[in-house]
């Protein structure tokens, strides 16, 4: 994956990107996309069950779930903590509407049914949230979404006839669809993969979309954005509102994938863990939540056994993670995305006289 | 030309048309600075007006009232005869008022189409669209004349942060046009500017169709007076002088507080 050519960085589409012509479209898939399309699909012929359910869908699901944070923060300069906690609740509706063990609180109806009421109760709830958190800016955006989160994790804590307290729900499962346990490590990877992709293909489209640039406009300079036509509030919180789909579906499937949901799975850490991850992965573009996702499982995964490996306290891998979040913030604030560009820059550029080797 | 605006402008005042612009009483203070005072200005439809003064006399704070960026402290504004003084900007914008920026507010991240683009969809519908435009899409056309009237094509493509600082104000200009402009206010667009650049903002501003107006604030009394059919002078907040730009420059009172005053130009 490293050595392709990913378009790395947020650049603007160049003139021939705005046509719409499919054929045209298919050839403008950058190399990079196919090389790593067909790896992602062929995958599971040499990967083992734990990396296809464990490494690569958790990888996709954080991945969704920071891409939400990408989308505020990278195109709307709006640093939400609630993202994490928008997932919790579209995973909590699932359990509350649809199957779980808690018989007395679930529901049972079918997840064509639950699945988008779920989504439409996040994106409610992140609409309400948005509306209070657009009003301020920077730390204080921060704040806010913090505080959100904190409370629903607490709420749902001590409130036990919805949401079932300190346990949560458990065997919240996906649905039998066409036969299939999507369960199944195969099965929950394709799955997995095909609503990351749908959600990094959307975000990445509507970025070059009116919404998206005006979003973008929004983040560059809020007055001008008024002083153009636009409705700065509106936009802010409607981006509130489109972030939480992914959110909501990734909060959904891992709800499937651990087969259960309780408070800690939306606690203050996780929310913390969607802001790391996104910042090491890089808010310049939607590909940097994916790879901030999976350097994070990977660390969190094996970090233990290599610690324990080296004689240290396997405890420690957060301190691993928190060492990694801060050298990569100290060298580039723009994640690994950052690094790769700078790299791919100095590459470019004359090694004597320091010139751009392009043409322009 | 300038003969036949006024006329214009004559003729749909005496038929009753109500003015581009009116302000009463309009007043702005930040704190104990009092940067407007008792403001009382009427420019008719198509009218085009120089606004001189002195730094700090409150030329972009009379913009900044008039567009929304600042609710003033006192006064009503009117916008075609429709009181707008409680509207938020992008109501306003949304009526046909455009503004440029003294100090560019541009959309660094963003391209020099884009940024263009951005103001045509701002007066437009689907502001909220999440369907890509086509190269064919009309309003992408009409962004991608305003890069050619504003000499930017060949910078099109750029951010705009890598812009030189005569293009970054060229591009202000071509996003004020955007859409159906009824009436622009230009702060200072030819700060800045080269002699050629100069010329071009001159060539935009008397070209643009005659039922458009403006209200430009300029320290250059070359370009002021070439682009202007009636000058409204400004001093510590207040106006103290209007008329037409042969009475301002003759006029020695004008002279001996603002072209004396050693502005440098
Ligand atoms: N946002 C603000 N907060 C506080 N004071 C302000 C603000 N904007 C302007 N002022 C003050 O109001 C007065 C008028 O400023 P304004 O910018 O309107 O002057 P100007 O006529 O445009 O001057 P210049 O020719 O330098 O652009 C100045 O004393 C300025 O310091
Ligand atoms: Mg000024």
């Amino acid at each position: 994956m490293t050595n392709t050519d990913l378009p790395l960085t947020a650049k603007p589409a160049t003139a021939p990107e705005a046509q719409g012509r499919m054929r045209g479209w298919l050839a403008r898939v950058p190399a990079a996309y196919w090389v790593v399309g067909v790896l992602l699909l062929v995958l599971p012929a040499f990967a083992s069950n734990f990396v296809m359910f464990q490494i690569m869908g958790w990888t996709f699901i954080l991945g969704m779930i920071a891409l939400s944070l990408m989308f505020l923060a990278g195109y709307g300069g709006m640093v939400s903590l609630v993202q994490m906690t928008i997932a919790g609740i579209a995973g909590y509706m699932v359990a509350i509407f649809g199957d779980s063990a808690v018989a007395s609180i679930s529901m049972g109806w079918p997840w064509w049914v639950t699945v988008p009421l779920a989504l439409l109760i996040a994106m409610l709830f992140a609409t309400a949230v948005g509306w209070l958190a657009v009003r301020t800016e920077g730390i204080y955006t921060i704040m806010i979404t913090l505080a959100v989160a904190a409370a629903f994790f607490y709420f749902v804590r001590q409130n036990y006839d919805l949401f079932n307290g300190f346990s949560g729900f458990n065997s919240v499962l996906p649905p039998m669809l066409f036969g299939i346990d999507w369960r199944g490590p195969e099965a929950f990877y394709y799955m997995t993969l095909f609503w990351a992709v749908l959600s990094y293909s959307a975000v990445l489209y509507i970025s070059r979309a009116p919404f998206g640039l005006a979003l973008q406009g929004v983040r560059d300079n809020p007055r001008r954005m008024a002083a153009l036509g636009y409705n700065v509030t509106a936009h802010r919180v409607a981006a509130y509102a489109l972030a939480a789909i992914p959110a909501g579906l990734g909060g959904i499937l891992l709800t499937w994938q651990s087969a259960q949901i309780s408070p800690g799975t939306a606690g203050i850490q996780p929310a913390i863990d969607i802001l790391v991850i996104a910042v090491i992965g890089g808010l310049g573009h939607p590909i940097g939540a994916f790879i901030g996702a999976l350097l994070y499982v990977l660390l969190k995964t094996f970090a233990v056994d290599v610690l324990v490996a080296l004689g240290l306290g396997g405890e420690r891998f957060q301190l691993l993670i928190g060492m990694g979040f801060l050298l990569i913030v100290f060298f580039s604030p723009d994640g690994l995305l950052g690094l790769w560009q700078r790299l791919k820059d100095s590459r470019r550029r004359d090694s004597l006289t320091g010139q751009d080797r392009r043409s322009e | 030309m300038t003969d036949a605006t006024a006329s214009v402008a004559a003729r749909l005042r005496a038929t009753g048309t109500a003015s581009a612009l009116e302000l009463r009483g309009v007043s702005k203070s930040f704190g104990a600075l009092a940067a407007l005072q008792d403001i009382t200005l009427t420019v008719a439809p198509g009218e085009r007006r120089a606004v001189l003064g002195s730094n700090g006399a409150g030329k972009t704070t009379l913009f900044n009232c008039i567009t929304g960026d600042f609710a003033p402290t006192a006064g009503s504004i009117r916008f075609f005869g429709e009181d707008v003084t409680a509207f938020p900007p992008q109501e306003r914008i949304r009526r046909g008022l455009r503004r440029t920026y003294q100090i560019s507010l541009l959309f660094s991240g963003l391209t020099v189409l884009d940024n263009v683009y951005l103001a045509c969809r701002g007066v437009s519908r689907g502001r909220f669209s999440m369907i890509r435009p086509r190269r064919s899409d009309a309003l992408m056309a009409s962004a991608e004349d305003l890069v050619r009237v504003a000499h930017l094509e060949d910078v099109r493509d750029r951010l705009v942060s890598e812009l030189a600082y005569g293009q970054q104000r060229q591009l202000e200009i071509a996003m004020a046009l955007a859409g159906a402009p009824r009436f622009i206010l230009f702060d200072e667009p030819a700060a800045g500017l080269s002699p050629t650049e100069r010329s071009d903002l001159v060539a935009i501003l008397t070209g643009l169709p005659s039922h458009v107006g403006y209200i430009v604030i300029e320290h250059d009394m070359d370009v002021a007076l070439r682009v202007s059919d009636q000058v409204t002078m400004m001093h510590n907040g207040r106006i103290f002088k209007e008329g037409k730009p042969a009475e301002i420059e003759d006029d020695p009172e004008v002279q001996a507080l603002y072209l004396g005053g050693g502005d440098g130009h």
